[in-house]
């Protein structure tokens, strides 16, 4: 038995989830509709938690594209980038990335999650510190393990305690990696990057944005929250994935320092690992020329954010700090989550129920992100069946008690 | 740089709010196997260390910290590095 004791506290706590009726906090979508609709247990479902924010999965260009080079190059590459895996398309991929970025370089890795663990392993190795905001994506978190660097928590959001853990750092502050995210992916709140670019540049530091959830959303051009806040000298290097505004899945790293280029030769999970099929870098490359030339999908997007988080704050559900295509619904406990997240499937909504340890504070999320796929009828269906779940529970809400009391909105 | 004892002391008051009711912290306890921390509850307990002494923990020497005594000897040795 010895080596799967440690498995009790987890069998433990999904027995504790079942006895409150989720059999699994992961669906089975049983048939993809389009970008925004799948079944799932049988029932036609608006999905609303699925970070297609451009809703490129169904885009006939894009599928075009991978078929074609599905028909031409293959199934898969069979081999790492190091080797046999690197085909035309790769490299090109990687010129177009740089040009879009207005960049000198890019890597192409085969997920979001292996190119932080690529690049964070070989950028910051035993001797080097890294400071990291305290809510960066798991990937981050490991691809930091992997490395061996002293890893330094500041509070997320909080320019001036990443400032003061510079500060005690003394000399050693001009090798520091500092490590945050465009758009947070459970809250969906923004790194205040203008003041960590100044706090950055003041100590000599290097700094890496994973811009994972804002690729495609921030920016006049899309390349996310260092374009929007006007910070991209300061960046030293940006992170982000394919499995996201561009539909597909695979991970990439921009830079302007020369030094990118040897990273390919001191990264574990560039080289120890499959390169991206053919027709995943086909429609990436798709997804890319849409996603620069068109800017109405990104209007349409943060319509869609703009009415969801509305609309959920005049129910008075306590959200996320700002408006963003990731709305998380914060609940107190994983009791109330549940409840809710079984109504809105009930009503044929999917959302993403997180629940402890992944949530930031220890408290319960429903995580929605909407997608410039959303029609405005399946928005105001998203909406309809929040309201009558919070009506539901006005309604059983008697004197002090209720499964769900109203909180005050908007603020975190 | 502040003594062994001193440390610990400061530590054992930081850690009360942690402990059980009627639950006495010694320099043995275990903070997983006996306080019952998780995760969130250690990053937390970590957070409070750092702002009480001034120093940075690098969450790189989490899994050497067992106990409270454990804390205590890690915490005397950031300190003496100046972190």
């Amino acid at each position: 038995m010895g080596i799967f004791d440690k498995f009790q506290p987890l069998a433990a706590a999904r027995r504790a989830l079942a006895e409150k009726g989720v059999k699994s906090i992961n669906v089975t979508m049983e048939e993809i509709i389009s970008p925004t609709e799948a079944v799932i247990n049988g029932r036609r479902t608006i999905l609303v938690g699925t970070n297609n924010y451009l809703g490129l999965t169904f885009d006939a260009e894009c599928i075009k594209a991978a078929c074609k080079a599905l028909q031409e190059q293959g199934t898969g590459t069979t081999g790492s980038r190091m080797a046999n895996g690197t085909f035309a398309g790769h490299v090109a991929l990687e010129r177009e990335l740089a040009d879009f970025f207005g960049c000198r370089g890019a890597i192409v890795f085969s997920t979001g999650y292996v190119a932080n663990l690529g690049m964070l392993s070989a950028l910051a190795q035993p001797g080097d510190v890294i400071l990291l905001d305290a809510d960066c994506h798991a990937s981050i978190y490991d691809g930091c393990r992997l490395g061996g660097a002293e890893v330094i928590r500041f509070r997320h959001n909080d320019v001036s305690d990443l400032e003061k853990r510079l500060r005690r750092l003394g000399e050693r502050a001009a090798n520091a990696l500092i490590l945050v995210e465009g758009i947070y992916s459970m809250l969906g709140d923004r790194a205040p990057l203008k003041e960590i670019a100044a706090v950055k540049r003041e100590y000599g530091a290097c700094l890496l944005v994973d811009e994972a959830h804002s690729l495609g959303v921030l920016g006049n051009r899309g390349r996310g929250l260092a374009e929007e806040v006007g910070v991209e000298e300061s960046v030293d290097f940006i992170v982000g994935t394919f499995s996201k505004s561009l539909g597909a899945i695979g991970g990439f790293a921009v830079s302007n320092h020369p030094e990118l280029e040897l990273i390919r030769y001191a990264s574990r999970p560039y080289i120890f690992t499959a390169s991206p099929s053919p027709s995943t870098i086909a429609s990436t490359r798709t997804a890319l020329q849409i996603l620069r030339t068109r800017s109405d999908l990104r209007r349409r997007l943060w319509e869609n954010a703009r009415k969801l988080y509305q609309r959920l704050t005049e129910l008075n559900f306590r959200l996320g700090p700002e408006v963003s295509p990731i709305v998380a619904v914060r609940l107190s406990n994983p009791e109330e989550a549940v409840l809710l997240w079984n109504g809105l499937q009930e009503r044929g909504v999917y959302v993403n129920l997180v629940l402890p340890p992944a949530t930031p504070d220890g408290g319960a999320l429903l995580r929605c992100s909407v997608s410039a796929g959303h029609t405005p009828e399946q928005m105001e269906r998203i909406c309809e069946a929040f309201t009558s779940l919070r009506e539901k529970a006005q309604t059983a809400q008697t004197g002090s008690t209720g499964v769900y009391p109203p909180t005050r909105g908007g603020s975190a | 740089m502040a003594g062994y004892e001193k440390l610990l002391k400061e530590l054992l008051d930081i850690l009360k709010p942690f402990a059980k009711p009627g639950q006495s912290l010694q320099e043995q306890t275990d903070l997983v196997a006996d306080l019952g921390l998780d995760s969130l509850r250690v990053m937390k307990l970590v957070v409070e260390v750092e702002d009480r002494f001034d120093i940075s923990i690098p969450i790189n020497i989490l899994p050497n910290i067992r106990t409270i005594r454990d804390f205590a000897v890690q915490l005397e040795q950031l300190l003496g590095e100046g972190h």
